[in-house]
């Protein structure tokens, strides 16, 4: 899992309440018969960023999507593109593109016409469409197929003319639906940089529509996770990933342990949790807002989660001995190559997950069946309440 | 198994042809049949076969053929354009109908299928004769004063013809429309089109075999339509296929009769290679 920052954007420009958001959705509802789509979303996304919204199936985000490019009305709120009021603009007024998920090219055409359509409809002058349309398909290395026609294309040559028709208006906001859906995984991780590489050439602020925790993490300079037609939380990659706010996120967003508990002690500076399901007590070294004896849960990632023959030393972090430490079975690995996935079975039956860098060639050390020692710091594990 | 759709083809279509093609280079005769044999034994060991071209001639003589055939291929035409500006908003409204009502607009427009087309065009007959039921309608809103004469015209014989054979042109239309992706229209729209821009650089090129193909089945038997007209028409109505009845039946011109068939075949037979090949590319997928 990589956390890049995408994007030419601004460091943390969402954090500067001066900037002025490029986009602006204003407490947005919207709802069919008596679905509720979307639930009272309110985002800004500045000018330059790769905004991913994130989330499963049905759960709103290609609503919000399609609200921003004016094919869905949303029932209440607005929505503000550049200071504009979008509401009652219709597509063909906005100054936005789509890149839709089936990438919707035009059979009847071929790569240049397609690629040329929204500049023809601008009644741009003949020679003008030509260079920018050459320059487009250069750019997304579709030069030499501009004569054929889509259904004489792979898959990643269509995403590449779709991402070519919607860029080449050079539309400040383009929206991109499940963008790399449709590529295998290879192709998908290397059209993951060039389209980063290409809205960094081009400035054009961006927003993702994917189901893809990797392609998001990968992609966004922010991310916002969507569950039942509402944004649960908003973030870089590493907040999303380091500082989950709920299980639901914190679950959605790589794999995670997940550990309830009894809140026993909490301090401004520490609260530690009492897990049956551990058979241990938690220790964290940050508070936390939620009345004693609440529970809790402690949201562990595998990597983070250390594995020893022997007793683990403690950490100088306030923990206790008691604290933090679990005995455990090793019931299955797997064997990644870069990593490995250890699954150990606690004495509570809890079976935790836990991955480690495979560092040295030779080192086979941990096996089937073998008792392990798992062990975390106290900064590690990430308290959510609900 | 497989040889007998040939067989039909053979049975019922090939040698009637033949023998309609072999009827129409004889002479006439006042006999039963009322034609000449082609052929004929000369003394004991010759066999003459005498074809006989004056009915083709006399075709091209006199101009009633022509005019027949001109006016067969222009009432055809309007009547293929007329069905399809009905019928294209139809079939369009159907594809994008949900797919319950869908159903229910598609057996709306199979109905009629299940009365005879004799029954339907006496019901017509009923709806536009002077007393019918469209001038007393009109005549007690007040609307007009006397009834109008609409049954033996032009009028009443386009709309029966258009009437029969519109639901032909909307099934072919209606199965192209209906594997659109109407995503496109979005994707227009996002490059700029207004919804009508985006119909006609979108959705009429990519419905076009639907259109020829409909259109064909529309115009190819309307070329030689017979029923309609004689019953709508009126006396006036110079279709071919009215010539071609009046031929066999009232002039007893077996040959003449048939040499105007066969010309008319050829006259459609491009049609209908073409409304094949049609068929064929929407088969294979292509656009």
């Amino acid at each position: 899992m990589t956390a890049s920052a995408g994007g030419v954007v601004k460091a943390q420009i969402w954090n500067d309440p001066s900037a002025r958001p490029y986009v602006e959705i204003e407490r947005v509802n919207k709802s069919f018969g008596d679905f509720t789509a979307v639930k009272d979303v309110s985002l800004k996304v500045y000018k330059g960023e790769i905004f991913c919204l994130l989330g499963a199936s049905g759960c709103g985000k290609t609503t919000l999507l399609r609200m921003l490019g004016g094919f869905e009305t949303p029932s209440s709120g607005r929505i503000l593109i550049d200071g504009e009021d979008m509401t009652g603009v219709p597509p063909y007024e906005r100054p936005v593109n789509m890149m839709f998920q089936s990438y919707a090219l035009f059979p009847h055409m071929n790569v240049e016409q397609n690629v040329g359509f929204g500049l023809k409809q601008d009644r741009l002058p003949k020679g003008e469409i030509q260079s920018r349309v050459a320059t487009m398909l250069d750019l997304v290395k579709m030069g030499e197929y501009a004569r054929r026609k889509p259904h004489q294309l792979s898959g990643g040559q269509r995403q590449r003319v779709a991402l070519a028709r919607s860029l080449v208006k050079r539309p400040k906001l383009l929206l991109l639906d499940e963008p790399l859906g449709a590529l295998d995984k290879k192709l998908r991780e290397h059209t993951q940089f060039e389209l980063i590489g290409l809205q960094d050439k081009l400035g054009v602020t961006f927003i993702v529509v994917t189901h893809d925790q990797e392609e998001a993490m990968t992609l966004a300079s922010r991310i916002g996770v969507m569950n039942h037609g509402e944004i649960v939380q908003a973030g870089t990659p590493s907040e999303i990933y380091e500082f989950p706010n709920s299980r639901f996120v914190a679950d959605f967003v790589g794999s995670v342990n997940m550990f309830e508990g009894k809140l026993i002690e909490d301090e401004p500076d520490y609260v530690r949790i009492d897990s049956a399901e551990l058979g241990a007590t938690i220790y964290v070294n940050h508070g936390i807002s939620a009345p004693p004896g609440a529970t809790v849960w402690a949201a562990l990632r595998p990597e983070k989660v250390f594995m020893s023959m022997s007793p683990p030393a403690g950490d100088d972090n306030g923990a206790g001995a008691a604290d933090n430490v679990v005995r455990g079975n090793v019931q299955d690995i797997a064997y990644l190559g870069d990593l490995s996935i250890y699954l150990v079975r606690l004495a509570t039956g809890k079976v935790v997950r836990v991955t480690q860098p495979n560092t040295s060639r030779h080192a086979e050390t941990i096996g089937w069946d073998q008792q392990v020692y798992l062990s975390w710091d106290a900064t590690s594990p990430v308290v959510v309440t609900r | 198994m497989v040889a007998l759709p040939y067989l039909w083809l053979l049975l019922f279509f090939v040698v009637p042809f033949i023998i309609v093609l072999k009827i129409s280079f004889s002479d006439v005769a006042l006999a039963i049949p009322p034609y000449k044999p082609l052929l004929e034994w000369v003394g004991k060991h010759s066999l003459a076969v005498k074809l006989n071209f004056d009915n083709y001639a006399f075709l091209f003589t006199d101009s009633l053929y022509l005019h027949a055939f001109a006016n067969s291929i222009k009432v055809a035409f309007l009547s293929t354009l007329m069905c399809l500006i009905i019928g294209y908003p139809m079939a369009y409204g159907i594809a994008r109908a949900k797919p319950a009502v869908r159903n229910v607009l598609l057996l709306l427009v199979i109905l009629p299928f299940w009365t005879s087309l004799l029954l339907r065009v006496y019901a017509w007959i009923g709806l536009l004769k002077a007393n019918g039921v469209i001038n007393n309608v009109l005549l007690s809103l007040g609307l007009i004063h006397e009834p109008l004469t609409m049954l033996y015209t032009p009028f009443a014989m386009y709309v029966g013809i258009v009437y029969s054979y519109l639901p032909f042109l909307i099934l072919p239309l209606y199965a192209n429309l209906e594997k659109m992706d109407w995503q496109l229209l979005e994707a227009a729209e996002d490059l700029g089109c207004r919804p009508w821009q985006a119909f006609y650089k979108i959705t009429l090129p990519l419905s076009r075999n639907g259109i020829l193909a409909g259109s064909m089945l529309v115009f190819i038997p309307a070329v030689g339509e017979f029923v309609i007209p004689a019953l709508l028409g009126g006396p006036n109505a110079l279709m071919i296929g009215r010539v071609l009845w009046d031929e066999f039946f009232a002039n007893r011109a077996w040959p003449v009769a048939s040499a105007v068939a066969i010309l008319l075949l050829l006259l459609l037979v491009p049609f209908m290679m073409w409304y094949q090949s049609v068929q064929a590319r929407e088969s294979a997928g292509a656009r």
